[in-house]
């Protein structure tokens, strides 16, 4: 039976875990002590956090005290770029990719206007770094790169262990990876990184809850300054339910990473075959980024409009980053075609493990549909 | 030759944007952006006017396959135009902000960042018109063809320099005119409503947004008649405007009026229609456009305000730049903050702010 409402927009969010939305509410429930209180309830809610913590850092390969809660990517990004960046002198070099989300673009946009030099390494058409470019652009008094490890609108993947290598070369330079889009798609490796960001909301987990990872020897100030909570890094009183989710969401999804990612490959497939009968329609991400994300473009219809359209026949997908300003091209499309025209008429559809062959013929005609009544 | 077209979103704009191209310019579009839903007190999950006029600009720029962008002036604007809106207010003045808007954001910074891009001219959806007098060769304001949409009144700030960058392509037409070609272009605010409002009050609640600009109630105080008795109590002098006599409160028996404020005591003075008429002010801030300043009286038409016909007048140079103004006939309403501005026929000689206003006794 088809459903009246196709979402194909699950890079910008997951409907919950059942299971996730259940530990929520069971450790809610259960530990009511502030974490940090020395009483009996506190002890037990602060016991809880512990194992909690050191079950997310088990996943994630890292130590417990490399892990800092967050509110999200958003608030990660901030705390690892501007933290890092911050207790620099002003001057200092900064290098991120035309391919980031508006979390990170925003923090360079906040760092030049304190006088950092912020500069943008080459991309290929694959959106892979110019290794050679990014050599370069580190000198001795650059601070941080900063990059994504997946871009959210192209899906497009960056060749982080080679950019690992070049990174180490240079002991100052910090790598901040934005890895928001591959935690719980792809297989993705924390060693070599010095902080990393992600969200539970991407991974089936809750909205609201995110994490920066940070590597001990990182130098970081703080964006939120208060009481010591879980780590000094952020403060706050630590939400242990939201930790337990969070602890629960990440479980699931890297338990049944191979198995979600063999399906949603075949729906990428099969979404790709499909669109060889709309020569109108082009496809912008490249060939290996991440199937879960399928970005394209209508020439003549506005990425926008076409938005509209499909939402007016029940299907949900995206425009650029649903975070992005508003009238703007898209700046990955942008980076990645050169083309304003495409770059205004692109669209992301994003899949999941839960997405069926059906949602995604219900796709392909209505783009037949808006197809012919637009372009005639 | 390459031209940047301010797109605020609305109609006016988008047809010149066409028009600019079809006489062959190569052309970008831009949209300032002024402020921010939070700014202006609405909430930001609200569809935003300022979202929908930037994403209507977009779907223009789109169809006329034009490089579009938005600049952020967001700072600027609460410095030079909000600030000074407030400003005058609470000096017991009424602002004009559009004309701050015009002189500071579209021909001051917007130009400056078009030069700067190697642009050769500005253009915007005003309906006025831009002349070279070939035997001055100075660049002259004028009226709008339309005399019905003319906006020159509040282009009075232009300078020669910004003058000689600046093109109006609707200066000639009427509004139906663009919107016919708006509406044969398919573009999606051909229909549009123009906007009436200050656009960072949209609900027109103008005490409500400085107060919760400022942080400040502006307090009760007394309406008092010109002999000075107190007969009411008004709710903030910052609410009533010279001319005003609706939503008073007093019941006097006959029509009365706002004819005065004074801020300092907090008193606004009621009276009755005839009190109103006053044939003198002086403006300061004066910009000239037909000539480099006034050396001596003249006798020419004056606006003092948006929707006023214009008034013959003698005008006097004073000191400082200053002019005094002494219409023919006495002229209602004439109130500190607006913008006077003199022209002779459809030229606009040049303009500036009022700043007293009575006659001499």
């Amino acid at each position: 039976m088809l459903k009246s409402e196709i979402y194909l927009d699950y890079a910008a969010n997951t409907p919950a875990d059942p299971k996730v939305v259940k530990r929520f509410a069971d450790t809610e429930l259960g530990f009511f002590g502030n974490p940090n209180s020395k009483h009996r309830a506190g002890e037990k809610a602060k016991a809880e956090m512990a194992a909690v913590t050191a079950d997310i850092a088990e996943l994630l390969k890292v130590s417990s005290n490399e892990i800092i809660y967050t509110s999200g990517s958003t608030e990660s990004n901030n705390t690892a770029i501007k933290g890092i960046v911050e207790r620099t002198q002003a001057g200092s070099r900064v290098i991120t990719t035309p391919l980031e989300h508006s979390s990170v673009n925003a923090c360079m946009d906040h760092l030049r206007k304190k006088g950092y030099e912020v500069l943008e390494v080459k991309i290929d058409k694959s959106g892979a770094v110019d290794l050679e470019d990014l050599e370069s652009l580190i000198t001795e008094n650059t601070v941080l790169f900063a990059v994504s490890a997946i871009d959210s609108e192209t899906g497009s993947i960056r060749n982080i262990e080679d950019i690992k290598k070049v990174v180490k070369k240079h002991p100052d330079c910090m790598l901040h990876v934005d890895a928001t889009q591959a935690i719980g798609k792809i297989d993705f490796d924390m060693e070599g990184c010095d902080t990393v960001s992600l969200s539970a909301h991407k991974f089936f987990g809750l909205n609201g809850s995110g994490l920066l990872v940070k590597r001990r020897h990182v130098k970081m100030d703080p964006l939120l300054n208060g009481g010591s909570s879980t780590t000094i890094f952020r403060s706050g009183t630590p939400t242990l339910a939201l930790a337990a989710a969070m602890d629960e969401a990440l479980k699931l999804a890297l338990e049944n990473l191979d198995e979600r990612f063999e399906k949603v490959k075949e729906l990428n497939r099969y979404l790709r075959l499909k669109l060889k009968d709309l020569p109108q329609v082009i496809v912008i991400s490249p060939e290996d980024a991440v199937p879960h994300i399928l970005n394209l473009a209508v020439d003549g219809i506005r990425g926008v409009n076409m938005q509209r359209m499909l939402d007016e026949k029940g299907i949900y997908v995206s425009v650029k980053s649903a975070c992005a300003d508003a009238g703007l091209p898209s700046r990955a499309v942008m980076a990645l075609t050169g083309d304003r025209r495409i770059s205004n008429s692109s669209f992301r559809v994003s899949l999941s493990y839960l997405t069926e062959k059906e949602e995604l013929d219900e796709l392909i005609k209505a783009l037949k549909e808006i197809l012919a009544d637009s372009l005639g | 030759m390459k031209a940047l077209i301010a797109m605020s979103g609305g109609v006016d704009s988008s047809t010149a944007a066409y028009l600019m191209q079809q006489d062959g310019y190569e052309c970008e579009g831009v949209t300032m952006r002024l402020y921010h839903n939070e700014d202006v007190g609405v909430c930001t999950y609200h569809t935003c006017c300022s979202e929908k006029d930037i994403d209507d600009a977009a779907d223009v720029a789109y169809k006329l396959d034009i490089p579009y962008e938005v600049v952020d002036y967001v700072a600027d604007f609460e410095e030079k135009v909000i600030d000074k809106f407030v400003k005058t207010y609470e000096a017991g003045g009424t602002p004009n902000p559009c004309i701050d808007c015009n002189k500071y954001m579209k021909f001051d910074k917007l130009l400056e960042e078009a030069l700067k891009r190697g642009d050769d001219y500005i253009v915007t959806g005003h309906y006025a018109r831009v002349e070279k007098d070939e035997k001055t060769g100075r660049f002259l304001l004028k009226k709008a063809a339309d005399l019905t949409k003319d906006q020159s009144y509040v282009l009075y700030n232009l300078t020669q320099d910004e003058l000689s960058h600046i093109k109006f392509p609707l200066g000639e037409m009427t509004k139906n005119e663009a919107r016919d070609i708006a509406e044969s272009k398919g573009f999606v605010n051909a229909r549009k409503h123009d906007s009436e409002d200050i656009c960072f009050v949209p609900d027109g609640d103008y005490v409500k947004f400085m107060e919760q600009y400022t942080g400040k109630k502006y307090p009760e105080g007394n309406f008092i008649d010109p002999e000075g008795n107190v007969i009411g109590k008004h709710r903030g002098a910052v609410r009533y405007t010279i001319g005003q006599r609706k939503g008073l409160g007093i019941a006097a028996g006959h029509p009365i009026y706002v004819c005065a404020k004074d801020m300092k005591a907090n008193t606004v003075t009621v009276g009755e229609h005839e009190r109103l008429f006053t044939r003198r002010f002086v403006a300061d801030t004066m910009n000239w456009i037909a000539f480099d300043g006034l050396k001596e009286s003249i006798h020419c038409k004056c606006k003092a305000r948006y929707r006023q016909i214009e008034q013959p007048c003698v005008v006097n140079p004073l000191d400082n730049g200053k002019i005094e103004v002494i219409f023919d006939e006495p002229q209602r309403a004439v109130t500190v903050g607006q913008a006077a501005v003199l022209y002779d026929g459809d030229v606009v000689i040049g303009g500036g702010t009022i700043a007293e206003v009575g006659d001499l006794s």
